[in-house]
């Protein structure tokens, strides 16, 4: 048996759940049948199209992973590959779907809402029909939260869609009162926030401006993270929303620890001014945040990942996924050295069925 | 220094710990001016009168209040104001009485809050900035050797920002060049680099403490709402500005160039340095004026003051990260006169050997700024 095949092997045994794999949209022309009549005539007369988010541009190989392209598609469109490259290859018992063509960059709500509509309904018939090992986030048009709950009460009947999905340099950070009606949909169905990398360029990449490289936009997407982080302590969000829990996807976490201790420390200095939080932040973090574990950005070496995870302070953070079919990882060598095989079976099923109420019923 | 704490720091600092008998470099000082008007005597007349008839134009919503309104009046101390009148910091006897005397610095590295660099009328920015240079110098370098400026320069206009550095250069009063954080583009986009050039030719670091005001939303994740965020998010952008520095190629350019990231705290860089590493790896063709690995820059050519200090939640945790940034690397500041000023004498939960005390309270800074 080859080494990868081997690998393979181990990942089938214990039947993981992959907590973000990107199915592409491959255009308005697939979505056009989930469009009512006028969007339908909308989308076809004005030739709109191309709604990939500029943050993931999919010429990159960063952004698809060179022996999980197929020529002539975008990476992540076919089901085939996704099923034989990410749900085989990693034996995986589930993966969470989240697609991110641009929904949330579009300005016209209107239109926003009626693609984010199609998007789910295009999800659930020719991906999640067709793999009963598929899940899904509902994609919504946060720009209208009106109009994203009423597509959150809309699709939540199907116990296949988890989360809900944002993106971590939206509007506004996500704590923000604005989209906390999303949030009283989500917990009330027992969905889950999931905020992803990525931004709608609503606003410059980082306070500094706009970084003339793509490397450093996905470098600021920690920072976007992290300040998204602070919203939510600040804001009072799991003040309102207790059962709730966000996942941070595609985040990277090691940068987690120093971030808790500054976080803690400002909150020590200033709490006066948001009297609700009424403990440290990582207390917070640690009860209601969830982190995907690609990409790692891991530290040189297994025993600096082991030192590292001890700082993070709890088995429970870490949600298992593959970024499939983003370039984080050459072969099946998902894990960075350092994780013990106990933690491994955490990050792999335990977490992700604490953090999604909806994958209870997924396989212990 | 946090509400929490609930003492002041007395002025006579008979109780300094005998442990720590260190002469302290204190990269992060504070001084203020009394008003505006203190700069007019070193401005031309056109702007005297400027000064009354236009308000300063700055891209923030309020005209003398941050849009985050800080935990106390001039973000200071409330002991720290002077008993002669004036805000924390105007005062120069006030200062050498509450930070230079009582903790025994050697040196202390000024940075005045305030900048042409981000006046939307480029010549008024370009006459506060001289101003500000020739008042630094009249009144605090000149009066106490202890004090070392920086050279203030109106960032956005390059040209004029080089003509400020020759004019200061050479004079051993001013140790670094500042310009504001929150610049029109990232500092490390080529817009900004005659400023570099001039640096490395004067062998000038450049010291770069959050400040300014561009516009740009606050968070890379938009605007937020609280002092609480914004207060650690400018600490966020403080990182975002280093990976500027290296990922735009500064340092492949000037080679002999060195950056001071002043008041973001330090325990951020092996995480933001790890990142960049791993996407690099797979990104590197889009950035080929990098002949190394990014976290190899951080690690030579920039620098990090403590203020405020990071607080692990077990100690010795702050051990092991220093061990990845490099003990070189780190430069003790007070943020005086600041509420969230830290105490050179307990600063450290953390037990440091004398050497690494030397480093952090001296040597590396004295390395960085050339004293002898």
């Amino acid at each position: 048996m080859s080494q990868t095949a081997a690998a393979a092997a181990q990942y089938t045994a214990l039947g993981g759940i992959d907590c973000d794999v990107h199915p592409a949209v491959p255009g308005m022309q697939t979505l056009l049948p989930y469009l009512d009549p006028y969007w339908q005539e909308q989308v076809t007369v004005r030739g709109i199209d191309g709604l990939d988010l500029s943050s993931f541009p999919i010429e990159m190989d960063a952004h698809g992973r060179p022996d999980w392209r197929q020529p002539g598609t975008k990476p992540g469109a076919s089901l085939a590959r996704l099923q034989a490259d990410a749900l085989d290859g990693f034996g995986s018992q589930l993966a969470i779907c989240n697609p991110l063509y641009g929904v949330l960059a579009i300005y016209n709500e209107h239109f926003a809402a009626a693609v984010a509509r199609a998007m789910n309904d295009w999800l659930a018939a020719e991906w999640l029909d067709r793999e009963p090992r598929l899940r899904a986030s509902i994609t919504v048009a946060a720009q209208n939260p009106e109009l994203a709950v009423d597509e959150i009460n809309r699709r939540a009947a199907d116990p296949r869609f988890v989360q809900v999905l944002l993106l971590a340099q939206g509007e506004m950070p996500v704590g923000n009162r604005r989209l906390w009606p999303i949030y009283a949909a989500a917990e009330r169905h027992g969905l889950s926030i999931g905020v992803h990398a990525g931004s709608t360029y609503r606003h410059a990449i980082t306070s500094n401006g706009w970084p003339s490289y793509h490397l450093e936009d996905y470098a600021a997407h920690a920072q976007a993270f992290q300040s998204n982080l602070l919203s939510l302590v600040h804001e009072g969000v799991f003040n309102k929303y207790p059962a709730l829990t966000f996942v941070m996807i595609e985040s990277g976490f090691t940068w987690l620890p120093t971030f808790m201790w500054r976080a803690n420390k400002t909150w020590r200095g200033v709490r006066a001014e948001v009297p609700w939080v009424d403990r440290a932040p990582s207390d917070v973090i640690r009860d209601h945040v969830r982190f995907t574990l690609q990409p790692t950005d891991a530290p040189p070496t297994g025993a600096d990942m082991e030192r590292l995870l001890n700082m993070i302070g709890s088995d429970d953070m870490l949600l298992f996924s593959t970024d499939y079919p983003h370039w984080q990882f050459d072969g099946h060598n998902v894990w960075p050295e350092g994780f013990s095989p106990a933690l491994k079976r955490r990050i792999l099923i335990d977490n992700p069925r604490n953090a999604y109420p909806r994958l209870k019923e997924a396989r212990p | 220094m946090t509400p929490e704490d609930g003492r002041t720091i007395p002025s006579e600092s008979s109780a300094r710990a005998s442990s720590t008998k260190l002469k302290v470099i204190d990269c992060d000082v504070h001084h203020a001016l009394r008003s505006y008007k203190d700069l007019l005597p070193y401005m031309a007349t056109r702007w005297h009168s400027h000064a009354e008839k236009f308000a300063r134009r700055r891209p923030a919503p309020f005209q003398a209040s941050s849009p985050y309104p800080k935990t106390a009046p001039a973000l200071s101390r409330t002991d720290s104001w002077p008993p002669n009148g004036g805000p924390p910091g105007s005062d120069l006897a006030f200062l050498q009485e509450q930070l230079l005397d009582a903790y025994n610095i050697e040196y202390g590295m000024l940075h005045l809050l305030m900048s042409g660099m981000d006046e939307r009328n480029q010549d008024l920015g370009n006459a506060i900035c001289s101003a500000i240079n020739d008042w630094q110098y009249e009144h605090w370098t000149q009066k106490d050797k202890r004090l070392k400026a920086a050279i203030v320069v109106p960032g956005e206009d390059p040209a004029a920002a080089v003509k400020e550095i020759e004019r200061w250069a050479g004079n051993p009063d001013f140790a670094q060049i500042s310009m504001v954080t929150h610049a029109i583009e990232p500092l490390g986009r080529r817009r900004y680099w005659p400023i570099y050039e001039a640096a490395q030719a004067h062998n000038l670091p450049v010291g770069l403490h959050s400040s300014g005001t561009n516009g740009q939303a606050v968070t890379s994740a938009g605007w937020c709402s609280f002092y609480v965020e914004e207060q650690h998010n400018v600490a966020l952008s403080q990182q975002q500005l280093a990976i500027s520095l290296v990922c735009e190629g500064v340092f492949e350019r000037f080679p002999a160039l060195k950056a001071v990231i002043i008041e973001a705290g330090y325990v951020w860089v092996p995480s933001a340095a790890w990142r960049l590493d791993q996407h690099w790896a797979r990104m590197k063709d889009e950035v080929p004026h990098l002949t190394k690995k990014p976290s190899e820059y951080f690690r030579t050519h920039l620098w990090y003051s403590s203020q405020p200090a990071d607080e692990p939640e077990r100690p010795e945790d702050l051990r092991t990260v220093l061990d990845w940034i490099g003990w070189d690397r780190l430069l003790f500041s007070t943020d005086y006169p600041h509420w969230d000023m830290d105490n050179p004498e307990t600063v450290f939960k953390l037990r440091l050997s004398e050497q690494e005390q030397k480093m952090i309270y001296n040597e590396n800074a004295r390395a960085v700024y050339g004293f002898a």
